[in-house]
């Protein structure tokens, strides 16, 4: 009997706001037959001994077999371990790179953090330049750090980048759909011209396309379908197909 | 000096109304309306702090609010105290250490229970910003009258100056304790239970208010 499942299963797909909670008191059993399953809380759950709280508003989702987060509306980025970002360069002291990720604090990237850097093949790193990386250190009491290469020492698409293209900032939500495995609008987007994208789970998101103009329609219309159904989102893109030069 | 039986069963509230997400700079925003007094809220954070105001194991919570007219004064400063005496006690602060969490009050418009309105505002902002909240909370203001000793709640700026005691209290969501209170003039200590008692009662209206607002806001995305 858990009781913790059957009370998130009622809620579901609702919108849940702070303060909510759901007690996960096993009922006594006769026979002690009852199996306790492990519940995953994701983000915007909380566990306080027997019971789980909802600290943020938003819509309650669920994972199979055992996984339940609220999946909330957001615009500022709270670095987390593991999630791959963009970010800027805004100062070079002795051996790290200060980096701005969007967050409260300032991420350090050691010189060393790059594919094939070695104390004397230093890489080419200067103040305002664009750098994908994966955060190895990411809680609230320590300062963020950030690496370029994975586990195996491989780049894997990180490092910096960025001559020319834009830019330009989504709130979270916009960047997780883009992220998705076969994402909707990154395959509706694809069929209006060809461009190249980085998406950071911070929010960011940088674009380049073969013109200047390109480049602004694909931001503008990434910027705009936040908040379109896809119906909405789909005659968009088709009426900019047709009329773009 | 006689005091009437009061009706509890329904306090009754201005029309109000609220907005969110309606800033695009500012992490968090909000307006709510109260009748004709109105306040637009902004919040930014978790963001960098200053080290003269860090404080190693929470958030430091700023609260700003700027009158219609003129620069802050005083009585604004008391406002942004009250305030912040029940953000404080609702985020969760220790889940941001060394950050800061500014929240920004304009008023558009004063028509009585500004406090109330503040307090409300500030709500609906900090959960647009997704700041971790252990509860939801909002703001009840109660008059007095001078000749019946009447309680009414949700003044308006005439009723308040005809009052001869004003009375705001923050509830919070989960079990509707008293989580700050500001008070002027007199009053018995019994009127002041009354006054809470009303203030529990109304706070359901408005918590109710602010979960039908969320699912609205929510009902686009699937």
């Amino acid at each position: 009997m858990d009781t913790v499942h059957t009370r998130f299963r009622e809620k579901i797909g609702e919108v849940l706001l702070p303060g909510d909670l759901f007690s996960c008191s096993l009922p006594e059993s006769e026979d002690g037959s009852v199996k306790s399953e492990k519940t995953i809380c994701g983000p915007g759950l909380r566990r306080n001994g027997d019971e789980v709280h909802v600290f943020k508003s938003g819509i309650l989702r669920h994972k199979h077999p055992n996984l339940y987060w609220i999946d909330s509306q957001q615009r500022r980025y709270v670095p987390a371990k593991g999630e791959s970002v963009i970010g800027i360069v805004t100062a070079k002291s002795g051996d790290i790179f200060k980096v701005d990720v969007g967050g409260s604090e300032q991420a350090s990237l050691s010189y060393l953090a790059f594919e094939g850097a070695t104390k004397r093949n230093r890489p080419n790193v200067q103040v305002g330049d664009l750098v994908y990386g994966q955060f190895a250190i990411a809680n609230k009491d320590m300062e963020p750090e950030l690496v370029c290469i994975d586990s195996c020492g491989r780049a894997n698409g990180m490092g910096v980048f960025g001559a020319d293209g834009l830019l330009f900032k989504v709130s979270l939500g916009l960047v997780r759909r883009l992220l998705t495995p076969h994402s909707e609008i990154v395959k509706d987007l694809e069929k209006i011209f060809p461009f190249e994208l980085v998406v950071g789970l911070n929010g960011r998101v940088w674009v380049k396309a073969k013109t200047v103009q390109q480049t602004l329609i694909v931001a503008n219309l990434l910027e705009t379908c936040e908040n379109m159904t896809s119906q909405q989102r789909q005659t968009l893109f088709k009426k900019v197909s047709e009329g773009s030069l | 000096m006689p005091i009437m039986e009061l009706d509890q069963s329904c306090p009754v509230l201005r029309e109000y109304g609220s907005e969110q997400s309606l800033l695009s700079r500012p992490d968090g925003s909000s307006t709510f309306v109260q009748g004709d007094s109105s306040i637009l809220a902004g919040v930014y954070g978790p963001a960098e702090v200053k080290v003269s105001k860090e404080i190693y194991d929470r958030a430091t919570v700023e609260v700003l609010i700027q009158p219609k007219i003129g620069l802050p004064s005083v009585r604004e400063r008391a406002r942004e105290q009250c305030v912040r005496e029940a953000c404080e006690a609702a985020l969760l602060l220790t889940l941001h250490p060394r950050s800061s969490l500014t929240l920004i009050l304009q008023v558009i418009c004063d028509d009585g229970s500004l406090l109330s309105c503040c307090l409300n505002a500030a709500c609906m902002a900090l959960m647009d910003a997704g700041l971790p909240m252990s509860y939801l909370f909002c703001g009840v203001t109660c008059a007095i009258t001078k000749e019946e000793g009447q309680i009414i709640t949700d003044p308006t700026a005439r009723q308040e100056k005809e009052s001869r005691a004003l009375l705001t209290f923050a509830i919070d969501s989960v079990e509707r304790n008293v989580l700050m209170s500001s008070t002027t003039g007199s009053f018995s200590v019994k009127e002041l239970q009354q006054c809470i008692a009303i203030s529990q009662k109304a706070s359901e209206q408005i918590f109710q208010f602010y979960r039908d607002s969320v699912k609205r806001r929510y009902s686009k995305i699937k």
